[in-house]
């Protein structure tokens, strides 16, 4: 039998726990979310990402009942939540600062939510001990915020708002002050967290990685809009447009003239003296449509002499950054184009081929490339 | 170290010397023996015994004291609501307005203050006394209270109010657990603020007191229009001598604390 894989969002007679509809936010004559129509599945961990003044945090105040809706609903678990009050909301939220409250201890922050709801003393203490446990917070429990180390007042954070065991979870940039080590050990202990809990997850992050990393889906928001709601490797390998391409990690883009020449496979132009390249697209385009072929580098093949390829162009080296497990050749086209490779340093420096100056080609297949209208 | 050079110990020992020679006069000759305040006869503390039978001053002394606690609690719960709501409440119509009039007492003349209350209390018929002294004090010093809070409340993270909120907290449970101990120091020291203002009051209270109640810096003013009396003297030197003691005593505790914090962050380093 085969494992089931988690995908509700394909599944029709899946309910989403969360549903934007056409929801606009505007603060004065900025418009921070423009009719936003998007939903959430259960036991999702649910990605925004984009760059700053995006629309992401606000969403997610939204959705915490921090900021009111311009126009349009949200619904979570089947019911509108606009005149539902912050704290009466089934949301927890981790803030970006961490909002630790300073005058009270570790324990007491992570039960601060639970004594606002019982007045049971042995179940606050026996669910706050469970939370230390989870983040492994047990030896600080009696220090105070300012006591405790960042990866930890971080993990407070996470303890506090998962405590009242809410139905959605929002994280604003979480590991946004940590170092870069202790933030990927984070990231992999917030997804442990998030399966063993079964809580819906919403993390807001400017960090591509980060989001790559973490999230079943991804939603890449740019002005208010979100632009492609998609798996990470959706979002990386069949990006929907320019923007998304350029977002996500690194990319060539060719413009030229679409050319249909067989079944699902077109032509394209992108420079006068250049042999067209060749893309296959299940997207249709006319012919002399206007077109963008996203390439990413690890895709693109460098050699010293001509290859048998669906697509070679042949230029010369003009930059090479050396990152230690891989190092990308920037290589200019006689159309002044830059193409990047990226190559694996599977060899010692020493034995590497290509150096400034060499006359090289580049190709890739037809299939590695996206066919892009915008 | 850097020593001292012979140009700032001159201006050091000038700048002491203003501040502080009138004060050791008056506790000099607070133990004179002689009647005359400035003839010197010899050592004695017969001024302090005389004072503590004097019961105008026990008096004027315990009204004073009254009226500044009254008067500082009132003016401190109503100065930190009126901060909170200039602060917090966003921007609601006449908010500038507002935040503009809460601050005009402060450049008020204290004697238009004064005048404008014993007219007010006159038109609604209010007996004056303690009552009406301490609504004017309150009046006054709230204003302080409401500048020293709302200074605290801008730099104070937003997010831990929104924090305590999305936890369950109610807007009141959300100010009373953790806005409230976060900004204690700023209250304390506006109730402080208030209620030195109140010890110290002669013009506001000349206004608004009446026969029943004189506070102590009015028994002062008018015995010294009588002539100074060695009284006089040992009182203000007892009042000296608490006021030293209370600025050396806050300003150890907050050193401390200052320690102690950066104890903590140390520690908090030495576990990352």
């Amino acid at each position: 039998m085969a494992e089931t894989v988690f995908a509700p969002w394909d599944d029709p007679n899946e309910k989403p726990l969360i549903r934007f509809r056409n929801v606009t936010k505007r603060f004065g004559d900025f418009i921070a979310i423009d009719d936003l129509t998007l939903d959430i599945f259960e036991r999702e961990f649910f990605a925004l990402l984009g760059p700053s003044g995006c629309g992401k945090t606000t969403m997610m105040r939204m959705l915490a009942g921090f900021e009111n809706l311009t126009d349009g609903s949200i619904e979570l678990a089947g019911q509108d939540i606009a005149g539902v009050p912050a704290n009466k909301r089934a949301v927890n939220m981790m803030f970006q600062s961490y909002a630790l409250f300073p005058h009270l201890s570790v324990w007491d922050n992570i039960a601060f939510g639970l004594r606002r709801e019982s007045n049971d003393k042995a179940a606050i203490a026996a669910r706050v001990e469970e939370m230390l446990k989870l983040t492994r917070l047990e030896k600080f429990a009696r220090r105070k915020p300012h006591q405790i180390s960042g990866g930890q007042r971080q993990r407070v954070a996470l303890a506090r708002s998962l405590a009242k065991a809410p139905k959605l979870l929002l994280l604003d940039e979480p590991l946004g002050a940590l170092d870069a080590k202790l933030r990927e050990a984070t990231q992999f202990e917030l997804m442990d967290i998030q399966e063993k809990t079964g809580t819906t997850f919403v993390i807001v992050t400017h960090d591509q990685e980060e989001a790559m990393t973490v999230a079943s889906r991804v939603a890449v928001m740019d002005e208010g809009r979100v632009m492609q709601v998609a798996t990470p490797e959706r979002i990386y390998e069949a990006p929907n447009s320019v923007y998304v391409a350029d977002f996500i990690g690194d990319v060539n883009i060719l413009r030229g003239q679409a050319k249909p020449i067989e079944n699902e496979t077109y032509e394209v132009n992108w420079a006068a003296q250049q042999t067209p390249v060749v893309a296959a697209s299940t997207r249709p385009f006319s012919d002399g449509q206007a077109c963008h072929l996203a390439i990413r580098p690890e895709k693109v093949a460098i050699h010293r002499d001509k290859p048998e390829a669906d697509n070679a162009v042949q230029g010369k080296v003009l930059d090479i950054a050396y990152l230690g497990n891989l190092s990308t050749y920037h290589v200019e086209l006689p159309t002044g184009d830059i193409i990047k490779a990226q190559v694996a340093n599977t060899r010692r420096i020493s034995r590497r081929d290509f150096t400034w100056e060499d006359p090289v080609w580049v190709s890739w297949t037809k299939t590695a490339g996206v066919l892009l209208a915008k | 170290m850097n020593r001292l050079s012979s140009f700032n110990v001159v201006s050091l020992t000038l700048g002491f010397v203003f501040l502080y020679v009138p004060m050791l006069i008056l506790v000099i000759y607070s133990f004179n023996a002689s009647k005359l305040v400035t003839v010197w006869a010899g050592f004695s503390t017969k001024w302090y015994g005389e004072l503590l039978s004097n019961d105008a001053f026990l008096d004027a002394a315990w009204v004073t004291l009254r009226v500044a606690v009254i008067s500082s609690t009132i003016a401190t719960v109503l100065g930190t609501m009126a901060a909170y709501v200039l602060v917090r409440g966003g921007r609601f119509w006449g908010r500038t307005l507002f935040s503009g009039m809460i601050y005009a007492p402060l450049v008020m003349p204290e004697v238009i203050t004064g005048l404008s209350l014993l007219l007010l209390f006159i038109g609604i018929g209010l007996d004056r006394g303690v009552l009406t002294i301490v609504l004017a004090h309150t009046t006054f010093s709230m204003c302080f209270v409401s500048v020293v809070v709302s200074s605290r409340l801008v730099s104070f993270d937003r997010s831990l109010e929104e924090a305590a909120l999305d936890l369950g907290a109610s807007p009141w449970d959300a100010f009373r657990l953790v806005t409230l101990p976060i900004i204690a120091p700023a209250v304390i020291s506006g109730w402080l603020l208030a209620f030195t203002l109140s010890l110290d009051d002669l013009v506001i209270a000349s206004f608004t007191s009446g026969p029943s109640a004189t506070t102590l810096p009015m028994k002062i003013w008018s015995s010294v229009r009588l002539g100074v009396s060695p009284e006089i003297n040992a009182l203000s030197t007892i009042l000296i001598g608490l006021v030293t003691v209370g600025v050396i005593a806050a300003s150890l505790a907050s050193k401390q604390a200052a320690v102690r914090a950066k104890r903590d962050e140390q520690a908090a380093a030495r576990a990352a």
